[in-house]
């Protein structure tokens, strides 16, 4: 520990029942560095910061802040210690305006007058000092995203945070908004002020960082200079065994399999068009909540068009049903497979079923097969490696990775002809990721068509062989991806290039 | 203080907390027993012995199960599918009603054909009655819960007014009760001089026909699927709201079943006081059967035991049969507690 450590973790224990979330870690922060925290989902370093920030007591080990102890579980001496948390999912609300969030619940309960003047003269001077052009006086709900992350920066700020942690701070950004946000960290490190940044974007951490600690299964495996240190060298050590990276090898398109033609819906499409050849996946760009949602629901079945057209295979699909898709052999891997893909109460041999105990394959005059769906649970366990006790486990004792793997079996198992991949990797560890890319990579190899959804573009630039945006509900026409830069597809998921009326940002 | 669930709860944890929840409930009722003057252990003997402890109990305890079987499989299988029917009285006089119609002389036809119809009547009219308030759920998003529960009043008025009206047994002295069912209609006792009749072998038919449909139909997987996640179900191609409304006409067919069990059984017409709440005693009944059909037959017989012994006790101590309902009523609330615990254990940290 040196002069310059303004935080120090000292052998940091946590466990929940018996899993070790946290395994003596120990680790320091200097004075106007960017600590990057790496690791998986799981790997504990939300565990960890909850810790320092006292929303958990740890079992073992101690914390000090420019050289005091901090006393544990008390989120308030986290604060008055000078240590800030931007959260992932913004805490603020929506009718305040900006100063009044920044307010709130800094000043006394029991005074009648409010230092709002006051306030705003330090906010000012805050926000010209870090570079943070903010808006006083404007409610959250007029700000953009990237505005509202400054919002939560300079809320901490203005609580005098000396350290600030930001937790996966990008998740929510586009390319642009990120690299604005990197220079913003830039700057406040300049100040003298330090950074903890969480993430398991190993591009950003490279990018964003002076020093990088790796955490897996609970413990501190490795500590790196970036400048030291590669991207490959970092995912090894974050799974713990080699990584390889996904080849994609040239083949040509097939027939047109999906045809969406100026399809507005009720939940978000806006006239949207999109076509989909066999043996190719294409990749749907965009900061969510655009009308990825709506495009998937329209693809599985779940709606209807409004006004437009849609063709599947050559047939008019307007009106089918999730059975008929499921009946015209598409795959479809849901956004959110705890609420859609699969019922955690239920066993893995009755989710494995769910799309198809209709067939003759499963059922006889309304009466089920149980000894048949055994036994495809069974060749779906070994097939996609799925970690679960027996075919009779409940799918709620499963990891994240492993419920995805058994939606995959269930869909893929069956030859599919379309694949709708709907942020597949969400969620998972680099391992599961892995897995799931060289599957969709498989299906693309025999001929299938893939649409792949996907918040996180290093996925879509990875696997994809046309990419398209989808902005409001509009999706632009697809682009080879060796033609598109990383900068060109984060100003299209800005707006830039789609005629969107009544838009500022249109170009 | 918060509770953590167990990963997987041992054969001991899931025997000793439904144990300590009985062993609570006869302490707690033993000391309410304690309150009103008498011996605690001589009434728990003398609930048992009026219960179980004679041939004659024993019968008198199945016969009252019977109704009780029907409304428990009736609230099981809409719970399992979370569509929440409160209305098992109404159907149940609906199913009553339908039967009174066809049994009291308007289809003058030999036992084994006529009770088969009436079987399929008193289940249809239970069904249409429990339909509409599924079909107002499906289609509206309206609460089956206020509308099942607020039916019950209005079908109790509506039987009051047949049995003032069209039902009204003309030779019934101005007693609001309907003629009495053919000797045709009559369901069959199983033992010469015993109240025990074939209605009890009907509604261990029923469970056993709701068990294979649970876990060996289609049908039963799909009510299930919809139960735990309706979205889900849907995502996977089911027809949720198809199968919500099946759902319903199984259950208030079950709960008519209840009704025509009673009248063509029992009392031979329909008056007011056919059910003392079967409808909403079979609830408890679903509830403390953890909603399986099979688990249903016990615990039916395990409240109507405690009925029967009660009401047998309270003439021979002086304590009052209420002891019955509390009972009963702290028997289910023990239970869903420790079922909770056979689940979860609690922290203090």
């Amino acid at each position: 520990m040196t002069t310059d450590t303004v935080l120090h973790l000292d052998r940091i224990t946590k466990r929940f029942g018996a899993l070790l979330a946290n395994d003596a870690i120990s680790f320091d922060v200097k004075e106007g560095e960017i600590a990057a925290l790496l690791g998986e989902n799981g790997a504990g370093k939300t565990t960890l910061m909850n810790i320092l920030f006292g929303h958990y007591v740890a079992d073992d080990g101690s914390i000090s802040v420019f050289g005091k102890t901090l006393a544990a579980g008390e989120p308030r001496a986290a604060i008055q210690a000078g240590i800030g948390m931007v959260h992932q999912h913004f805490t603020l609300a929506d009718n305040l305006t900006v100063l009044d969030n920044i307010m709130l619940g800094t000043e006394r309960l029991w005074r009648f007058s409010s230092a709002r003047s006051q306030a705003r003269r330090r906010l000012t001077r805050l926000a010209q000092d870090f570079g943070l052009a903010i808006e006083p006086d404007k409610t959250v709900a007029e700000l953009s995203v990237g505005e509202r992350q400054r919002v939560e920066i300079l809320k901490v700020l203005y609580r005098e945070a000396r350290i600030l942690i930001l937790d996966e701070p990008t998740a929510v950004l586009t390319p642009q908004e990120s690299q604005s946000l990197f220079a913003t960290l830039k700057k406040l490190t300049n100040k003298g002020l330090s950074i903890i940044f969480i993430s398991h974007k190993l591009n950003e951490v490279l990018s964003v960082s002076d020093r990088i600690f790796v955490l897996r299964a609970g413990k501190l495996v490795a500590e790196r200079p970036t400048r030291a240190t590669t991207r490959q060298e970092l995912a090894e050590l974050m799974v713990g065994r080699p990584i390889a990276e996904p080849r994609i090898e040239p083949q040509t398109r097939g027939d047109i399999h999906i045809e969406v033609a100026s399809v507005s819906t009720p939940d978000g499409l806006d006239h949207a068009d999109l076509i989909l050849h066999g043996g190719e996946i294409l990749g749907l760009a965009g900061v969510s909540g655009n009308g990825q949602t709506a495009l998937a629901n329209l693809l599985s079945g779940l709606t209807h068009p409004a006004s437009g057209r849609l063709s599947i295979f050559g047939e008019d699909a307007q009106g089918w049903t999730p059975e008929r898709v499921i009946h015209q052999r598409i795959a479809r891997i849901p956004e959110d497979r705890h609420a859609e893909g699969l019922i955690a109460d239920m066993s893995v041999t009755e989710n494995v079923i769910a799309e198809l105990y209709r067939g003759p394959r499963f059922s006889r005059r309304g009466f089920l097969d149980w000894e048949a769906a055994d036994n495809f649970a069974r060749d779906i366990i070994i097939g996609f490696d799925v970690k679960c006790p027996s075919p009779q486990a409940r799918v709620r004792l499963l990891s994240g990775g492993n419920m995805q793997k058994l939606i995959l079996g269930r869909t893929l198992s069956l030859e599919p002809r379309f694949i709708l991949a709907c942020q597949p990797a969400r969620g998972l560890d680099i391992g599961a990721v892995s897995y799931v890319h060289e599957r969709l990579l498989a299906a693309r190899k025999a001929g299938a068509s893939v649409l792949l959804i996907s918040d996180d573009l290093d996925e879509i630039l990875a696997l994809s062989d046309r990419i398209s945006v989808i902005y409001r509900g509009r999706i632009s026409a697809p682009q080879e991806r060796n033609s598109v830069t990383i900068k060109e597809l984060g100003l299209m998921m800005a707006g830039h290039g789609f005629d969107v009326p009544g838009d500022a940002h249109a170009a | 203080m918060r509770l953590e669930p167990r990963e997987q709860p041992s054969l001991f944890v899931t025997l000793l907390y439904p144990a300590l929840a009985i062993f609570g409930v006869l302490v707690f009722a033993g000391f309410l027993v304690r309150l009103s003057g008498a011996n605690p252990f001589s009434v728990f003997t003398l609930v048992f012995k009026g219960a179980a402890g004679s041939q004659f109990a024993l019968f008198e305890t199945l016969t009252r199960a019977t109704p009780l079987i029907f409304t428990g499989l009736a609230a099981a299988v809409a719970f399992r599918a979370k569509l929440w029917n409160i209305g098992g009285e109404a159907q149940l006089y609906m199913g009553a009603v339908a039967t009174i119609v066809f049994g009291t002389g308007l289809l003058p036809l030999p036992a084994p054909l006529l009770i088969p119809i009436l079987l399929i009547v008193s289940a249809v009219a239970g069904a249409l009655t429990l339909l509409g308030p599924a079909f107002l759920k499906v289609r509206f998003g309206v609460d089956e819960v206020v509308t099942t529960l607020l039916l019950n009043f209005i079908i109790i008025l509506f039987v009051s007014l047949l049995l003032e009206g069209p039902l009204k047994d003309p030779m019934g002295l101005g007693w609001p009760q309907t003629k009495k069912i053919i000797a045709e209609a009559q369901l069959p006792r199983l033992i010469l001089g015993k109240r025990l009749h074939f209605g009890f072998i009907l509604a261990l038919i029923a469970a056993f026909a709701v068990w294979i449909i649970n876990t060996r139909l289609a049908l039963g997987y799909e009510m299930k699927a919809v139960g735990f996640n309706p979205r889900a179900a849907r995502f996977a191609g089911m027809k949720v709201d198809r199968i919500m409304l099946k759902t319903a006409l199984l259950s208030g067919g079950l709960a008519g079943l209840a009704g025509l069990s009673e009248v063509a059984g029992l009392k031979g017409n329909l008056t007011l006081d056919l059910s003392p709440g079967f409808g909403y005693a079979g609830i408890v009944v679903a509830m403390l059967a953890l909603l399986h059909p099979l688990g249903v037959v016990a615990a039916a017989i395990f409240v109507a035991g405690i009925f029967v012994g009660a009401d047998a006790m309270s003439r021979t101590a002086g304590v009052p049969s209420y002891i019955a309902q509390v009972m009963v009523a702290s028997a289910l609330l023990a239970m869903v507690t420790a079922l909770m615990f056979t689940r979860y254990r609690l922290r203090w940290k």
